[in-house]
């Protein structure tokens, strides 16, 4: 099964120091990599950089920012081939930012052919 | 209940356990168990009951599943139908068909109903009803929700074990610690419940507390852990006294007042002989403390012998593993009933903060105002814990206590 685990974060830590974080996700990523788990993954860009699109009465609307204005932000995911949701959710507590932010599994959704 | 319903409530936990690790698919191995069940309720009136009623619904709730299968037709089913097949194979060269022990499955199946992935009260809902068999309107009996709120939660967790892809395994041994846990509360909180509610319900509050047990020996017996026989060894321990907690004249009695010579000796000895057994891992945790605690006044010979400094202690060890304001309370009662009345009161206002909505917090406001000789605050806060009382019986044993306090 694929899941996605979606990491949230503040991305002000101040206790954070963001060397040794980038440190601790290389050092994840191997894991990751040994384990043979690992389908795709990326940190993304600062929220400030999020524009929102809809498109409404065929016409598309956009707005600087995020979906949802909330403490902690997407800030980057993974995608994991994993046996099942006890697999998923063993990696995602090991995700460096797990220890101050949030990670959210989910299973990615398989279509009947 | 019938005869038959209550075999089918005793056995279906086991049988169901079974076919949901041929199907790994809970709502196949209901409806193939249900399908068994209504063959059953056909046939064993005219042909009798068969000894092994287990093994019975076991082999034709299969039957049931390979055609149940079958019909889905799907790769993955060819897989399970194989298994499944060669399993009645095997069956069917012993010497009678139903003369076999079923196989306990039901470890993986609690695991995967007290998942932390889904909320308490789906893990509850779930476990009564796939474990212990109960149905959904006597489920939603106890716990005072409508039917179709229960139908609807126990639908959602299914389908979340379905889709999430939660799996029907016992964790490994490194993740057992981090779910064990979410089981023992299950049990524990279904055990509680069965104290807590309800007039005139068909599903008795003995009937919840048994099925609590039940499920806390099935863990002792597949899974021998400090916490797991701790949990075990508390549930007795308190179960033996269910004698004398009511009589014919009042449904409450207090342990305070309870006759001793009522409790179940033997059951007292099952309590203690878990406790030994918890006790050898050298490894102390919260139901061992509590099992602990009911053991003290399991052997104390009246309320006034009772060993409160021990029993003070073994709160203070519960409060520094699990911080809790009713462990607070329940510390400084102790504290009381050891003779430190002033400071137990100091102690108990101290967390009016956190346990204001709590009822027996204002039951015990009431009982050390009224030691300390305060009638008034006393009606007061009796008077407050009767507001907040959630059934009958509690109500007006608080109400009779309230009127002593007037004379």
């Amino acid at each position: 099964m694929q899941f996605l685990a979606l990491i949230y974060a503040g991305e002000d830590q101040d206790d954070v120091d963001i060397e040794t974080l980038m440190a601790q996700y290389q050092v994840f990523d191997e894991e990751l990599e040994v384990a043979c788990i690992l389908l795709g993954g990326n940190a993304l860009e600062a929220i400030s950089t999020a524009t929102s699109v809809r498109v409404r009465n065929g016409q598309p609307e956009l707005t600087d920012g995020p979906f949802a204005e909330t403490k902690e932000q997407l800030g980057g995911y993974y995608l994991w081939e994993c046996k099942d949701l006890d697999e998923a959710l063993e990696w995602a507590a090991k995700i460096p930012s797990a220890r101050y932010g949030t990670i959210e599994v989910r299973p990615v959704m398989v279509f009947d052919q | 209940m019938d005869k038959l319903a209550r075999i089918f409530r005793a056995e279906s936990g086991q049988v169901l356990a079974s076919l949901v690790y041929y199907s790994r698919d809970l709502q196949l191995a209901e409806d193939a168990l249900q399908d068994a069940c209504e063959q059953a309720n056909n046939k064993w009136p005219v042909q009798g009951v068969p000894t092994n009623t287990g093994a019975w619904l076991h082999l034709v709730a299969k039957r049931k599943l390979i055609d149940k299968l079958r019909q889905q037709q799907s790769q993955q089913n060819l897989q399970k139908l194989q298994l499944i097949e060669e399993s009645l194979y095997m069956q069917n060269d012993t010497v009678a068909e139903t003369d076999y022990e079923v196989p306990d499955e039901r470890l993986r199946l609690i695991f995967t109903c007290c998942h932390p992935a889904l909320n308490e009260a789906a893990q509850v809902a779930l476990t009564l009803r796939t474990l212990c068999g109960l149905e959904v309107r006597e489920i939603a009996r106890a716990y005072l929700t409508s039917e179709a709120a229960i139908g609807q939660r126990i639908t959602r967790a299914k389908k979340k074990i379905r889709d999430a892809g939660i799996r029907y395994e016992i964790p490994s041994a490194e993740q057992l610690h981090i779910r064990l846990p979410s089981v023992l509360k299950v049990i524990y909180f279904i055990y509680n419940e069965s104290y807590s509610a309800y007039e005139g319900q068909s599903l008795t509050r003995h009937d919840l507390a048994s099925e609590a047990i039940r499920l806390s020996l099935l863990m002792v017996k597949l899974i021998p852990n400090p916490e797991v026989f701790g949990l075990a060894a508390l549930m007795l321990f308190h179960d033996a006294r269910r004698p004398a907690r009511s009589s014919a004249i009042e449904p409450y009695i207090p342990l305070e007042q309870q006759n001793r010579m009522l409790w179940d000796q033997a059951q007292i000895e099952r309590a203690n002989f878990f406790m030994q057994q918890a006790l050898q891992f050298r490894q102390r945790g919260p139901y061992q403390i509590q099992a602990a605690i009911s053991a003290l006044h399991s052997i104390a010979k009246s309320w006034d012998a009772t060993d409160w400094p021990q029993i003070q202690l073994l709160y203070m060890t519960l409060l520094r593993l699990h911080a809790s304001p009713v462990v607070a309370l329940n510390l400084a009662i102790a504290k009381a009933n050891g003779g430190q009345l002033t400071q137990a009161y100091k102690d108990v206002l101290a967390l009016s903060d956190e346990l204001h909505k709590y009822q027996p917090y204002h039951a015990a406001c009431g009982e050390l105002e009224s030691r300390l000789d305060l009638p008034e605050q006393a009606f007061c806060s009796i008077t407050k814990a009767i507001s907040l009382s959630k059934n009958s019986i509690e109500r007006d044993f608080l109400i009779k206590k309230r009127g002593l306090l007037v004379k």
